[in-house]
């Protein structure tokens, strides 16, 4: 059974949310996510200031079996980066949601952020999608 | 649902990620591919093999009608039990599969080809048969494990009988000697159930592998292999899976047939010229007149690929040489060398700096001639 912690909020995609202070969000992959792509070998996490677009990809996560994109769900800029993964890619299996983070972003004025699953709903869809 | 080897359960108990694999349910990983990898080159670690399409040919003629179907030369399996890596051509050069085939006895040899190419193997292999009289054998009652690392050998014998393991220790590579299961599987701590009802051949132990460390595979009755594979977890060898038999191949330089060997491409530019044997030049092997062309003017080679920059190398992606374009046709990140790795159709004589294309960035990378990683050992500069 994969750890979903309660205070996060999910995608259908496998990404989780947490949300900061300030219109920011901290977002990475979740556990279901790591042990399903295998052992993370190559992680690219954009610069900061790029733009991205609600449902555009922010990430790429390599396992050595395949490649895997990582989606924002806000439109908004990119504050932060996670660089500690291109040397150390495996701390998204080990620690997908603390030290394994991929990166902070900060909502446009307009933007909202989008209805996301929380713990329970996400383990339900996780739960179904096993079946 | 796919098809299931006899280890099937085995798997399951050991928690093994299962994925399909050319229609069989097989195990992908125990965990960690990357330790199970580091376990092969380090120590011993053991893959599930049964998969694998077994088949005997048996007939007088089967020498001769092996020499007609092989690149390679049987004639040079002088010792019974020999064993040999080779193509089966079509009249094209194109690849319809790789394989080993064991000398058994003047008159039956057992061919090991792969999973996903079983029936096209088997048609091709009857069609050609039939003109020598060679009966096309198909043994899916037998499972195989590949028991691969330094150490394995020594793991591996702690389950035969002192005769057998003085044997099986002895064996020179691509050397297999052939047991009936009741003798070699004696011992006072082993016993295999119903093995006294096996014949001569039914347990195979062959020093092969397909990893680029040292090792054994071995073949024996699927009713026997949950008992091998137990005996050999208990001798201390880990269970590996598909992922790691694949970097551990792709380090070794080894290529797999689907990616870097396919019927549109023949041998020589798939780097495995040197398993055709062009000698002597009177044996007119299928495919033999089209290669002699090709090999008056080669055009495409299978290279090496270490990416310099930070990424991972796969299947398909563009390369660019100062002698023009190519393609990856296996590539992985390796964990031995902690860098990504390729096997690359290049143009021939093309050498020194590429480019790899990787989501529509170019990144750089050095052209080298495999295997990266043999015995343990980086083999290309690093």
């Amino acid at each position: 059974m994969s750890d979903i912690p309660s205070e996060l909020q999910y995608t259908k995609s496998h990404e989780w949310i947490r949300m900061l202070p300030e219109q920011k969000i901290e977002m990475g992959i979740t556990d279901h996510a790591q042990a399903a792509l295998g052992d993370l070998v190559y992680v690219e996490v954009p610069e900061i200031g790029k733009q991205l677009a609600a449902g555009g990809v922010c990430a790429v996560v390599e396992s050595v079996k395949a490649a895997s994109d990582v989606y924002s769900p806000v439109a908004g800029t990119v504050v932060a980066s996670n660089t500690a993964l291109a040397e150390r890619p495996e701390l998204l299996n080990e620690s997908p949601y603390t030290a394994g983070w991929l990166v902070r972003i900060e909502l446009d004025a307009a933007a909202s952020v989008p209805v996301l699953l929380d713990a329970d709903a996400y383990a339900r869809y996780v739960a179904a999608s096993a079946d | 649902m796919g098809l299931k080897t006899s280890l099937y359960d085995s798997h399951l108990r050991e928690a093994a990620k299962i994925v399909d694999f050319g229609g069989w349910d097989m195990p992908l990983h125990y965990g960690s591919q990357i330790d199970e990898h580091h376990a092969v080159r380090g120590d011993a670690a053991m893959f599930d093999v049964s998969h694998m399409a077994q088949i005997d040919l048996r007939g007088e003629r089967t020498a001769p009608f092996l020499r007609r179907l092989l690149a390679n030369d049987v004639a040079k399996l002088r010792e019974p039990g020999k064993g040999l890596y080779s193509c089966m051509l079509r009249d094209d050069g194109g690849v319809v599969d790789d394989l080993i085939v064991y000398a058994m006895t003047p008159t039956w040899f057992r061919m090991v080809a792969n999973a996903g190419t079983r029936a096209k193997d088997l048609a091709w292999l009857r069609a050609a048969a039939a003109p020598f009289e060679v009966d096309v054998i198909e043994r899916p009652d037998l499972a195989m494990i590949a028991v691969q690392g330094p150490k394995a050998r020594a793991k591996a014998a702690t389950l035969f009988t002192p005769d057998a393991a003085a044997r099986v220790c002895a064996l020179g590579a691509f050397a297999s000697a052939a047991f009936a299961l009741a003798p070699v599987f004696a011992t006072a701590e082993f016993r295999l159930p119903d093995a006294a009802a096996s014949a001569s051949g039914d347990c195979l132990v062959a020093r092969t592998g397909y990893t680029g460390e040292d090792g054994f595979e071995i073949s024996v009755p699927g009713f026997a292999g949950p008992a091998v594979w137990a005996a050999l977890r208990g001798a201390g060898v880990l269970p590996a899976g598909l992922g790691a038999r694949d970097t551990l191949r792709l380090e070794a330089g080894l290529s797999l047939y689907g990616n870097d060997l396919d019927e549109e491409h023949d041998p020589l530019a798939s780097g495995v010229a040197w398993t055709v044997a062009f000698e002597p030049s009177d044996r007119d092997f299928i495919g033999r007149r089209s290669l002699e062309a090709l090999r008056a003017a080669p055009s495409l080679r299978l290279r090496g690929l270490v990416l310099e920059d930070r990424g991972v190398l796969r299947s398909h992606q563009p390369v660019e040489t100062a002698s023009g374009p190519g393609a990856i046709t296996s590539g992985t990140f390796s964990p031995t060398m902690n860098r990504a790795i390729a096997l690359a159709r290049l143009p021939a004589g093309s050498d020194g700096a590429a480019q790899v294309e990787i989501r529509g960035r170019k990144l750089a990378a050095r052209i080298v001639d495999p295997p990266f990683v043999r015995h343990g050992k980086i083999l290309v500069p690093m």
